[in-house]
């Protein structure tokens, strides 16, 4: 990488003169503008980003720490947890099966409209989750296409885990398929067609030459989605119903202590949700180190 | 042309995907576009028209578009920094990027509705030189900030990275000042990225809900935002209303949905010329 090493660090040159290993100075590399920028950066970030974690992890101990478990270890706070996991339970291996089929069908043939279907399969990254689950509604509601033959037949989708677990799909649907799509479009069919004229099944070259390839963007995939169905908010509280331990997932139910002038509580259940953030980020770092760049 | 396909798994992969993306995507789409459309011409306007919309459509679009400038700024320059300089804890910057991703919306929402309120951290000192963050359009605007932030940065780290310093030097060499260099030569070639970025922030920031109702405070005309509209239109089971404010709200994504699309494939032609 042309970019100055540590020892640029140490002793700054007044004037971008070229650096120990004698490359040209490149534009901003000056002190004054190099300091600023990166105080710039630095201070706004933890204004804007740092600042909320802080405030999380500190409002949710202000009441000690027997105060935060209480107010997880409550029944309804359980029943949300129960809830938020049961959903990803169900949509993160979809989606992910899902994320395999599609990037295997689009990566290894030709077909009319593969544009078009890409372009399908990212629509939900543009859609407000409200719209989602407004749209859900005219599927599944007693408004809708499904409700009144659902209704007669007295299955519940909608206000019930199933219309949860259905709106989180919605909004997750591309995120395994978004990392598999280009790393595998740039590894090629070679290597899977040898194996094939070689006598392999399907399913075995899949499993012992493609998988091995993608199988850190695949994982990658996977943790980001699982990261955004246990924290979708928009989508889940249009389906649900907002039912007190019944359909409350765990961000529907840190919204109604919220309300509920219960800060402490709703703030302990949201530090939850904060550390699979956190550790979100930390796997996303070091899966992002295992692959190729 | 009936070309046979060498590996196997064809029909099977792409009608998954079909009927996946048909049943999740599609299906849900098309019966709010329906539900929409029964409305009639008339009655649809009336409800897009009406005044406590169109206030809508005001705060959330001049909020959307107040912070994706803001953020075309920050996320241009954190971009800048990350790439170009090394310093202790860059790695840390690298990652809080993605703060906003991973953070779920309502607990961004709530947590900077506590930062923000007139006895929060931020929100004290604030309100004592005369400034309300929380339950204004401030607000709306901080919290569309946040969540749109890593579109920028991500979209903007990769073409900084691939640029070619041979350009710049060449630059140097012919006497321009660093000032000249950032904006005929450097500027040019990450602008597409950055237009990208900055309509992928906007479009998520019309879209927001999670973040932004805590923050907002919710005042019909003043502070209500389209999607909490929709939302509001069905607590009250007015059906028709919400399938048009949502259906609006989706035409908007699709519109700028198009204009990214379109600017790509001119980006894509203008560099393989």
């Amino acid at each position: 990488m042309a970019i100055a090493g540590p020892a640029r660090l140490t002793r700054a040159p007044s004037v971008a003169r070229p650096d120990a290993a004698g490359r040209p100075p490149r534009v901003g590399d000056t002190p004054l503008v190099r300091r600023a920028l990166i105080g710039f950066v630095v201070v706004v970030g933890a204004l804007l980003v740092v600042a909320p974690l802080v405030v999380i992890l500190v409002t949710a101990f202000s009441a000690g720490w027997g105060g935060a478990v209480a107010a997880i270890s409550h029944p309804d706070t359980l029943h949300a947890i129960g809830l938020t996991v049961a959903t990803a339970l169900v949509a993160v291996p979809v989606n992910t099966a899902f994320g395999i089929a599609a990037a295997w069908a689009i990566t290894k043939f030709d077909f009319w409209g593969k544009r078009a279907l890409l372009v399908l399969i990212e629509i939900p990254f543009s859609v407000s989750p409200v719209v989602a689950g407004v749209a859900y509604l005219f599927v599944y509601g007693l408004q809708g296409l499904f409700g009144p033959a659902l209704q007669a037949a007295d299955v519940k989708i909608l206000f019930a885990l199933p219309g949860i677990i259905l709106a989180s799909m919605f909004v997750t649907a591309p995120f395994v398929v978004r990392e598999l799509v280009p790393l595998m479009q740039a590894q090629g069919r070679d290597v899977e067609e040898a194996a094939v004229s070689l006598g392999a099944s399907g399913w075995r070259t899949f499993m012992s030459v493609t998988l091995p390839n993608i199988r850190w963007a695949l994982l990658y995939g996977v943790v980001l989605c699982n990261a955004r169905v246990m924290g979708e908010f928009g989508a889940v509280s249009v389906v649900s119903g907002n039912i007190r331990g019944q359909t409350n997932t765990l961000p529907l139910h840190i919204e109604l202590l919220y309300h509920d002038y219960q800060t402490a509580g709703a703030f302990a259940a949201a530090s939850i949700l904060a550390l699979l953030a956190v550790v979100t980020i930390i796997a996303k770092a070091l899966m992002e180190r295992q692959m190729p760049r | 042309m009936a070309r046979r396909h060498v590996l196997p798994g064809f029909g099977l992969t792409l009608g998954i995907t079909l009927f996946y993306v048909g049943l999740i995507i599609v299906l849900p789409l098309a019966a709010l576009a329906v539900k929409a459309a029964s409305l009639g011409f008339e009655d649809y306007w009336r409800v897009v028209s009406s005044a406590r919309a169109v206030a809508s459509y005001r705060v959330t679009v001049l909020s959307a578009l107040a912070a994706t400038a803001f953020n075309v700024v920050f996320g241009l320059a954190l971009a800048w920094v990350l790439v170009r300089y090394r310093f202790p804890g860059r790695q840390i910057v690298d990652a809080l990027v993605d703060v906003p991703f991973a953070l779920p919306t309502a607990v961004a929402g709530i947590a900077l509705t506590t930062l923000f309120a007139p006895s929060g951290w931020f929100g004290a000192p604030l309100s004592a030189i005369g400034v309300t963050v929380a339950y204004t359009p401030l607000g709306i605007m901080i919290a569309m900030a946040f969540t749109s932030l890593p579109f920028i940065v991500r979209t903007v780290q990769p073409v900084l990275e691939d640029l070619d310093p041979a350009a710049e030097e060449a630059g140097r060499v012919l006497g321009a000042r660093d000032g000249t260099i950032a904006r005929k030569i450097i500027f040019p070639e990450i602008a597409p990225a950055l237009i990208t970025g900055a309509s992928l922030a906007f479009a998520r920031s019309l879209g927001e809900f999670g973040a932004i109702i805590f923050i907002a405070g919710n005042q019909p005309n003043r502070t209500e935002i389209t999607a909490l509209l929709a939302f509001i239109r069905l607590e009250e089971f007015d059906y028709p209303a919400a399938a048009a404010i949502a259906s609006a709200l989706l035409l908007a994504a699709f519109a700028i949905l198009a204009f990214t699309g379109a600017l790509n494939a001119v980006a894509t032609r203008h560099l393989e010329r």
